[in-house]
């Protein structure tokens, strides 16, 4: 119907001329942040602990939101001390719930910057920023009749997510689930009940003092390894070794496997800017700013007062860490943040850094 | 380093060389614990202050759809400005400096920011954040001392057109946001050539102004007013509903820019403030740049609220200063910077508004006459330098 979209698009033109400078949903965000059709944010509308360490966060999402396969995960901003930093976790809850909400479950880990803060401060009524679910570490349509999970520590969340969507839908499900103690079992009692009820055959393995297991293990454990269609998820070794043991196997196309990515980046002195667009790579001295080892480099910058107050010579910083010559302040940005503007006359590069320039 | 007013002393006189040094280190000593302390405090803040000027502005253009009713007309007027007010000094101005790039939140973030004023945020952060912050009342370099319409200096050659400027600055004050686009456009030298007028870079910025006026104008005098008029069929007076809104929202904008160009006479221009030489700036070290800073800016002494309502441009000597921290955190610095205006002897100039916007006017009269003994009479004030280094 071209004459109503076009009498919709001048109405909308109106409706914009009210708000100019801004758009109308800035105003909307004054009393329904949820509403606003450009930024996906979620309310948090509970938070329970899970472990010591762990706590699940009942999110009610935003306009536009698209619910998550089981298994998939979602990348959270969370203004940590005023400063919003993205991180990625996996939706935990059932997929399709009728009141609308998902559940993600925080684990904190040992330097976290966000997973503590979110352990401690996360409250009812809180506002995080959103992404849409991502990943491949999906059940398929076909559920498998046989399907095995490999998980430790928090990498049990991703599968949580599928037991609670399908596990009805599966006649043979077997998990191998590690933590360091009966305690950190996250979910444990859940599934230590699904197991009761038959409906999964429950490994669990305590490293704390049963060691650390091995993937020569599992074939004890699970006789009909390779049988299975596998999902398997924890830290990076324990992966590595799988997918070595499943490629030995000749099974790599039954196995599928999700890596949390580390993100401590540690300030060093000196690194490398990388400018993407231009191909430039350049070695950046300690205490030497971005913009002159670029534009010795013979990248194109720019540029103004060269000494800090003009946000003139910023560029998106993909991910790195760069030092703030005058203060000494560091900034990181790591690959599931959004691009930081970097002020590239004050900033000396700490560690390699991607700049999308 | 310094030049300017009539004065028998030079001001810096009394410092050395590793002085100012050390003024430097003091200052970033002190921005150093203010960035330290930068984070959620400031992040809350301004994201008050936008829901507080976002509500004020939507109930009093609300109201404003009564604007037929005197009392409506008050009251709608009165909020408008307020809100306008806000809009322009305490969010955006300090947005656009950059002050809370630090949230990460790209909607709150000098790159993405458009403010109520008829100058385009980018082209504004050019002719302010990056010529004015950076050379601060150097004459001839610094636009902002005179918008280039104006004589602020004794040393400036008088002409007979500089009787008229208590005039300029008066009609400027009230079209003060256009002043601003006209400025940051360096409109009077880029008309002044056939070549400079067909310039594209040129056109392309105009246009962008031009852009950007025809929808503020459309918005205060076109749609606002007509948005009131089904209330004014409802009462049988629907021209009076569209002139009333018309006319509230003209009054407001002239109020925000009559308050605006008054608190911004403030920063430069009172008695006792600096002005520097062209060349004395060549070679500047940080610690000269911070003094330069230090002796070119006024501050206005006040209440929490009249900070608040100038943008913490009260604080204009911290703001200069620091342009990149939270305003709200320069009446917490004060003291600090204060301190070490005294330490050093130097001279810290503030007063109330009202003596302050007296002060700059009187100058604004006084350098309209030629000067009463010749300019060449007047001290050069020029502190001791460490010669240039040598060329390698
Ligand atoms: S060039 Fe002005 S802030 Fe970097």
């Amino acid at each position: 119907m071209p004459v109503t979209q076009k009498l919709r698009n001048g109405a909308w033109r109106v409706v914009e001329l009210i708000t100019t400078p801004v758009v109308p949903a800035d105003y909307l965000d004054v009393i329904a942040p949820l509403r606003n059709p450009h930024v996906l944010r979620a309310r948090v509308e509970a938070v329970r602990p899970e472990t010591d360490k762990a706590v699940t966060l009942v999110l009610r999402p935003g306009r536009n939101w698209q619910p998550a396969a089981p298994g998939q995960y979602v990348r959270l901003g969370v203004d940590v001390d005023g400063v919003r930093l993205w991180r990625a976790y996996s939706v935990s809850s059932a997929a399709g719930r009728a009141d609308g909400l998902f559940t993600v479950t925080v684990n904190e880990v040992a330097d976290g910057l966000v997973s503590s803060y979110l352990r401690k401060n996360a409250r009812r009524g809180m506002l995080l920023t959103l992404d849409l679910p991502a990943g491949d570490f999906v059940l398929p349509e076909r559920r498998p009749s046989k399907a095995l999970f490999v998980t430790a520590g928090s990498g049990i969340t991703p599968v949580m997510g599928m037991l609670r969507s399908a596990v009805h839908e599966m006649p043979d499900v077997v998990v191998v689930h590690s933590a360091r103690t009966e305690d950190d079992v996250v979910f444990g009692s859940e599934l230590r009940e699904l197991n009761k009820q038959g409906r999964i055959r429950l490994i669990e393995r305590h490293t704390r003092a049963d060691g650390r297991l091995k993937a020569a293990d599992l074939a004890e454990l699970v006789p009909d390894l390779f049988e299975r269609e596998t999902w398997a998820c924890g830290p990076g070794d324990m992966l590595d070794a799988i997918t070595e043991h499943w490629a030995d196997a000749g099974a790599e196309d039954r196995l599928h496997v999700e890596r949390f990515r580390p993100t401590v980046l540690v300030a060093g002195d000196g690194g490398t800017a990388a400018f993407e667009r231009s191909g430039i790579e350049t070695e950046v001295a300690a205490g030497v700013t971005i913009l002159d080892a670029g534009e010795a480099a013979g990248q194109l910058m720019p540029s103004g007062c060269r000494m800090g107050i003009c946000f003139k010579c910023v560029l998106p910083m993909r991910e790195g860490i760069v030092r703030d010559v005058r203060d000494g302040s560091v900034t990181t940005v790591t690959e599931l943040d959004e691009p930081v503007l970097i002020q590239t006359c004050i900033s000396a590069a700490a560690g390699p850094c991607r700049l999308d320039a | 380093m310094t030049t300017l007013q009539r004065k028998d002393v030079n001001p810096i006189a009394h410092l050395t060389p590793e002085d100012i040094e050390a003024i430097g280190v003091e200052l970033d000593a002190i921005r150093d614990e203010f960035i330290a302390k930068r984070g959620e405090t400031d992040a809350n803040y301004i994201r008050k202050m936008i829901k507080i000027q976002r509500r004020l502005e939507l109930s009093s253009r609300a109201v404003l759809l009564f604007s037929l009713f005197p009392p409506a007309w008050i009251l709608g007027t009165v909020g408008l400005s307020i809100s306008k007010i806000l809009e322009n000094m305490e969010i955006g101005h300090n947005i656009l400096h950059g002050q809370y790039d630090f949230m990460r939140d790209p909607k709150i973030h000098s790159t993405t920011w458009e403010w109520d004023s008829a100058s385009p945020a980018e082209q504004w952060k050019h002719s302010h954040n990056e010529l004015h912050h950076k050379y601060t009342n150097v004459v001839g370099r610094d636009n902002d001392l005179g918008y280039g319409i104006m004589r602020v200096d004794e040393q400036q050659k008088w002409v007979p057109a500089h009787l008229g400027q208590p005039l300029y600055n008066f009609v400027n004050a009230i079209f003060f946001e256009y002043g601003i686009a006209a400025y940051d456009l360096e409109l009077g030298r880029n008309l002044a050539t056939k070549k400079r007028r067909n310039n594209p870079a040129f056109r392309a910025r105009l246009a962008q102004v031009g852009r950007k006026i025809r929808k503020q104008m459309a918005k205060d005098y076109v749609i606002h007013p007509l948005l009131s008029v089904p209330v004014g069929l409802a009462f049988g007076n629907p021209l009076g509903a569209f002139l009333g809104t018309l006319s509230a929202n003209a009054v407001a904008s002239v109020v925000r820019n009559l308050w605006s160009h008054s608190v911004i006479m403030c920063g430069h221009f009172p008695n006792g403030v600096e002005t520097f030489e062209r060349t004395s700036i060549t070679g500047e070290t940080r610690g000269e740049w911070y003094l330069r800073q230090m002796l070119g800016s006024a501050n206005i002494s006040g209440s929490k609220l009249m900070h608040i309502m100038t943008g913490n441009l009260s604080h204009q000597i911290e703001h200069h200063l620091f342009p990149d921290l939270p305003a709200s955190r320069y009446a917490e610095i004060a003291p600090k910077v204060r301190a070490l205006f005294e330490k050093y002897e130097l001279n810290y100039v503030t007063g109330p508004l009202p003596m302050q916007v007296a002060s700059a006017w009187a100058k604004v009269f006084r350098l309209a006459l030629p000067n009463r003994e010749k300019a060449n009479d007047i001290d050069h004030a020029v502190p001791p330098r460490r010669p240039e280094p040598a060329a390698v």
